[in-house]
């Protein structure tokens, strides 16, 4: 997963460290695409930005404060190693330290947005949860895992990076370990694709309509898709 | 008093969108509804002719929008049922000379003065579909028992799961053929629900009566004309009123494990 940029949730607001490698314009972009999927999540948050090395002009920061502004959250203070983004921090006017101590003594119970610990062995890849079936003309995409609470109707198309997991009736379209992770698998209540993949597999349904629905995992073995009972 | 407003849309095109408008307009206006159906399918209008009103149409949806008329001017009254009138479209315009906000300023002035407001949208997802589902607060989807049809609809009803407002939805199937049913050759009324799970508001059959009566521009409903499809509209504006109509076509199959677990994500899903 991309770790250049982290968000953290302090008594102060919201830090977000940037990594000091890699083109500011690039980061500064992710960031805000990372903002926008939220929604109106972070509307009317403090952002407190931590630079570590990387030297960020003055039109830099000005240009990010905006584009934070314009989505309801406020710039309020610019952390940094580098005397250029201290100093362009200052002439706009930002502050340039927290309380550090204060930072790292942090109570846990101020970190509101700090996700629960995750088992270390169980690292998982992220996945986006459907909640609602699918209809014609609805593609969902994910780099990770798939799961749709519902059917995913003829006409609808999912790809994943990982599983694609259907609690429901799957009739439509997919493509799991769209990435060429001839490990992935398929499941559904009931099996019955338009067309699916797997990696670089490609099978479609057997034309057997009368055949009881039942649970049932596609995965590939013996250099083709297979479909075993999921149980 | 404020009107339902209705949208009758389909997706796929030629599937009787407009049939069925007129056949329910007349039927809900002889139960004593005051009726106002609206073409929406600006450019290619035909609501008139199937009604039976071509002749008698001065102005249209587009003079009343860019204000070369009064609403009340454009109206046409249906002379055969007490309370039935048509907006019709305009014949030779563009569809976008017509913009949703045009279309909910307009439900809105007639909203107090009639029962219901039947729209007839044009097929596809576009602009004109946009235009008929602006101001709907009920939506029927017509389909056919047809494959193409039936993926038509379910696209149509996702898009209207979309809309930020909550809009009732109900599926009305055309066409069907008893006969080719029973012997597998056409998707079954149960076929059809498993795919689209929407609540099913009635099943019209296949009826040569209805060319003829396109042709003449008389409704099935006119009259109380006997025939399968004059009585399957007539129970279908009973149900849009409230009245409990049993539907016969319907298999009283035991909903399987499956089917109840699809109706449990339509009910709490987005
Ligand atoms: N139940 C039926 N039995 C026989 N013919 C029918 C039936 N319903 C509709 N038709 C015929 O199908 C044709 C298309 O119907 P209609 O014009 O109502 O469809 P539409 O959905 O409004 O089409 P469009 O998308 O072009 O607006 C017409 O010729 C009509 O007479
Ligand atoms: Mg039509």
């Amino acid at each position: 997963m991309d770790d250049s940029i982290t968000l953290k949730g302090i008594k102060e607001g919201l830090l977000v460290t940037v990594k000091p490698d890699g083109r500011w314009s690039d980061l500064a972009n992710r960031l805000i695409t990372l903002i926008d999927a939220q929604g109106n999540f972070f509307k009317g948050a403090q952002v407190t930005l931590s630079l570590g090395p990387r030297e960020l002009r003055r039109q830099d920061l000005a240009a990010m404060q905006k584009l934070l502004e314009q989505r309801g959250i406020t710039l309020r203070a610019v952390l940094s190693e580098s005397d250029i983004t201290l100093d362009a921090a200052r002439k706009l006017a930002l502050p340039t330290s927290l309380q550090v101590a204060e930072l790292a003594a942090a109570p846990s119970e101020a970190l509101e947005l700090r996700p629960p610990p995750i088992d270390p062995e169980e690292p998982g890849l992220p996945g986006v949860l459907v909640k609602r079936t699918l209809r014609a003309g609805r593609t969902v995409h994910s780099d990770g895992h798939v799961v749709v609470l519902g059917d995913v109707n003829a006409g609808a198309v999912v790809v994943a990076g990982g599983d694609i997991v259907v609690w429901g009736r799957l009739r439509g379209t997919v493509h799991a370990g769209a990435y060429g992770d001839e490990s992935a698998v398929v499941c559904a209540l009931h099996l019955a694709p338009t067309q699916l993949r797997i990696a670089g597999y490609i099978t479609i349904s057997p034309e057997d309509r009368n055949r009881k629905p039942r649970p049932e995992k596609a995965l590939v073995r013996n250099g083709r898709i297979e479909a075993v009972p999921w149980e | 008093m404020g009107a339902r407003v209705i949208t009758i849309t389909s997706g796929k095109g030629g599937v009787g969108k407009t049939t069925a408008t007129a056949n329910l307009a007349v039927a809900l206006a002889n139960m004593g509804k005051k009726v106002v159906c609206i073409d929406a399918d600006i450019g290619l209008r035909n609501l008139d002719i199937v009604m039976g009103l071509e002749n008698r149409i001065v102005y249209d949806l587009v003079d009343v929008v860019e204000g070369r008329c009064k609403l009340r001017q454009a109206l046409v009254k249906d002379k055969r049922v007490p309370d039935l009138y048509l907006l019709p479209a305009a014949q030779t315009r563009d569809k976008t000379a017509v913009s949703p906000q045009d279309m909910v300023m307009l439900t809105t002035q007639l909203r107090n003065e009639c029962d219901f407001i039947l729209i007839d949208s044009p097929a596809g997802i576009e602009w004109g579909f946009r235009n008929a589902l602006a101001p709907a607060d009920e939506v029927i989807v017509i389909t056919n028992p047809e494959a193409s049809a039936v993926r038509d609809a379910d696209r149509i009803i996702g898009l209207v799961e979309a809309e930020p407002r909550k809009v009732p939805i109900s599926l009305v199937i055309n066409r069907a053929k008893a006969d080719m049913i029973r012997k597998g050759d056409m998707l079954s009324v149960n076929d059809i629900l498993d795919i689209l799970s929407t609540p099913l508001l009635g099943v019209i059959p296949e009826d040569e009566q209805i060319i003829v009566s396109t042709n003449k521009g008389s409704p099935l409903t006119l009259d109380n004309q006997k025939g399968p499809a004059a009585e399957a509209f007539r129970d279908i504006a009973r149900r849009i009123t409230g009245a409990k109509v049993p539907i016969a076509e319907l298999e009283h199959k035991q909903g399987g494990f499956l089917h109840r677990l699809s109706r449990l994500f339509r009910r709490s899903g987005a």
